[in-house]
This record gives structure tokens, sequence and C-alpha cells, in this order.
């Protein structure tokens, strides 16, 4: 999967993120408020355009936008 | 068809337990504007009853000849005895009427057609009283962001005639016992007797207090249940009644949140024309949800002309399901205010 792709969908979904700001290592919770329903955006989203399906577990032990992509490469069909 | 919601509204915009910031993502996101809210004392059967004496008003149905009457709730009148005995009653039903609760949430209405229709196919009643309503906001904690915001009253009915020549109904009903804590009470029942310490609030995390006998939410979890669930479970309903998503007029969603049926929806591929939501106005209303829907939202196209519908709904149990079915011009009055 392409991480500037998924960068860019992560922007399209929320409204507070500046383009640009976000990259590959930056840590997501610093740059958007963190709370439930930005989860359930992001997850929405992932499930939407991957078909993959993220867990809160995934969430709690992903700190990057590189970590959140790996999870999702490694559930995408070949 | 007929339902009711209680006067009192509250709007999200005056949830001050929450920041405007977190308000306003709410109302966008979860999609939730106002909520009916029943004052105490108000039941699930109060308002369920006011929809059935409008109804059968309108249907001039000899009360009589009604000999099937189900009540599908979370909120009973009373632990003991089943609600569906004192309504029978109180709607001045006849002693050969069979009367009994079916205790599900979310997923109730479509649990409680199949029902109905395969009782009166056996021939149980020529009429029967299909009656879904809950008053989730009973046991929802003020100090709960993840449930306060979200749940709204309201009670349903819809009068059902056996007719042989009507066009069948087809069910996909499906059942996950292994997720029951994602949505629970977890004090007041058998399994965890109410003691004083079931009344303690805890704090579960920021902006998140409750007691043992509030209704707790997970909302990843449901999240992540509804997306993996419904999609297929629609499919093979539709491949089992021969059907593509083209021929059907209206997809009605169980009213859970917003972000959930859109993402379902966007996976089905149906345009948001054909998908009506009553969440704005009303909050998720649990059972009550797709037939208040229905109410609401299709009242003009029921009641004027021939539509196809799938109606599918899912959460607490985990418990969901789907039917694919006709309606020919029914008699369906607005959404009543109840007034005690």
């Amino acid at each position: 999967m392409d991480i500037d792709t998924f960068i860019k969908r992560i922007e399209e979904e929320f409204d507070d993120l500046k383009p640009g700001v976000l990259k590959p290592g930056t840590r997501f919770r610093e740059v958007v408020e963190w709370n439930s329903i930005n989860a359930l955006i992001l997850i929405a989203m992932i499930k939407t355009e991957y078909d993959v399906t993220l867990t809160a577990d995934d969430l709690i032990q992903s700190k990057t936008i590189n970590d959140i992509s790996s999870r999702i490469t490694s559930r995408m069909e070949p | 068809m007929a339902a009711t919601v209680p006067g009192p509204r509250e709007h999200t915009a005056d949830y001050t337990w929450i920041s405007r910031k977190e308000r306003e993502s709410l109302i966008k996101n979860i999609g939730v504007e106002t909520r009916r809210v029943a004052p105490r004392g108000v039941t699930a059967a109060d308002l369920c009853v006011a929809a059935a004496e409008r109804l059968l008003e309108n249907l001039n149905w000899d009360r009589r000849e009604i000999e099937l009457l189900i009540f599908v709730s979370q909120s009973p009148d009373h632990l003991v005895p089943a609600t569906a005995c004192i309504v029978q009653n109180r709607l001045g039903l006849p002693h050969s009427c069979i009367a009994f609760d079916v205790g599900l949430g979310c997923s109730g209405y479509v649990y409680g057609l199949s029902l109905a229709g395969s009782m009166m196919q056996s021939g149980a009643s020529k009429k029967a009283l299909l009656m879904v309503g809950d008053i989730s906001t009973l046991t929802t904690s003020y100090r709960d962001k993840s449930t306060y915001p979200l749940f709204g009253d309201g009670g349903t009915v819809t009068a059902l005639e056996f007719n042989q020549k009507a066009p069948e109904m087809h069910f996909n009903l499906q059942t996950d016992g292994a997720g029951y804590r994602a949505l629970i009470i977890p004090d007041g029942g058998a399994r965890n007797r109410m003691s004083r310490k079931s009344f303690d609030i805890r704090k579960v995390s920021k902006g998140m207090y409750r007691s043992r006998l509030h209704l707790q939410l997970d909302g990843i979890e449901v999240f992540n249940f509804s997306l993996r669930e419904v999609v297929p479970n629609v499919k093979s309903l539709l491949k089992h009644a021969e059907q593509t998503m083209d021929g059907i007029d209206y997809l009605v969603f169980h009213q859970a949140n917003r972000l959930i049926t859109e993402t379902l929806r966007k996976m089905l591929k149906v345009d948001p024309a054909r998908v009506p939501y009553s969440l704005k106005e009303y909050g998720n209303t649990s059972g009550a949800s797709v037939p208040l829907t229905m109410v609401t939202q299709l009242r003009n196209q029921l009641t004027t002309g021939r539509l196809q519908l799938l109606l599918s709904a899912f959460g607490v149990g985990l418990s969901w399901g789907s039917v694919l079915l006709e309606t020919d011009r029914i008699v369906c009055p607005e959404v009543i205010e109840f007034t005690k």
C-alpha cells in the first residue's frame, strides 16, 4: 500500500489536520485529538478503503502512521 | 404501523458534560442532534400502547380478532410478569390472545417480524400486533459520553394480518454470544445480583463514569462487529431471495450511529437517497429504530405505493438480522408525541 495515499486519506477524514503535517513517522495522537470518535473515523476509513479491520488493540499498539500502515499491509489480501 | 416518542427533547449541543468541540464532532460524525427522553414513570409499553390505540383506530380492527401480541424490549414494565400480558389487558385483547415478551434490543424488529410471521403461518392467529420499543435513557449514565448522547426512547407497533397471497418475507437471522459483553448492564440480573456496590459510580476512563447498573458500550467492538457481519448477512439474504440491491427501494438500517451506517452503506454501494435516517432527530432508539425510521422518514411512500424494503438491524447480544419484504399502501399515521 502506498503510504502517501494513506496519509492523504487520513488528512481528508480529519478536518483539523493541515495538509503536509502528517509524515510516516508522525505519532498520530500528537497531531489529532485522540478520542473514541476519531478512533472510529480511522477504523471506518481503513475498512472502506482497504477492507481491513483494525481492533482497539491494534490502535493501542500503534504509535505512528507507519505502525498503522504496517498492520494494514500485513492483513491485506495479496 | 405506528410509532410514539416521548415529548421531552434533549439536544446534543446542550450536553455540557463534554467540550463544545466534542459535541460538534458527535453531531457531525455520530449524527445525533436531538433525542426524545421519557419522563420518569413513562415506559416502553406506554409508548407502544399509545401507538397501538392510534393504529387500531385507523385500521378499524375488531380487537377480539387479535390473538397474538409480541412485545420486544429490554425495558419491561416489571421484572415479573411479562409486559405483553399487561398490554393484552390494557388494549382489551381477548383471553384467546397469545402474549409474550422477547428480550432483544437493536435486532428486535427483524426478529419480531420473523417470529410473528412464522406463528401466523402456522395458524396461531390471523391478526397480530408486534410491539418494539425501549426506554434506553433509563440506563445510561449522564457522565458517560459513550452512551448518554447516543440513545433516545421510542415505542412502535406493527399490525400484521395473515394473507395467503401476500408476497413472501425472507429473513436472515444470526447470533454471536461470544460478544455479549460489548453491550451490557452487568448487575441486576441473576448472574450478578443487585447489591449496594452495583450503585457505585466509577471512573472508567476520561469522560466516562458509570455504575454496574448502567449500560456499558464497547464502541470499537460493536463497530467492528457491525462492519464484519452486516454486509455478508445482507448479501447472503439477497442471494437466497434471488434479489439484487437494485431491486430494493429502501434499505433501512438500525440507527446505531452515522459512522457505522454510512460505512455499511458505502460497502453495499447503495446511494444515500435510498438509506433513510431518523438518527438526527431521535438518536439510537434500540429495537424501535427501524420501524421509527420507516414511520418518520418513509410515511408518504409507505402509505401511497408498493415498496420493496430491506431492513437490517444489529447490536446487543450480539444479535443481528435482515429481512426482505414488500409493503403495499399500508396504514401509517404520523409519529405520535406522547403526553401523559
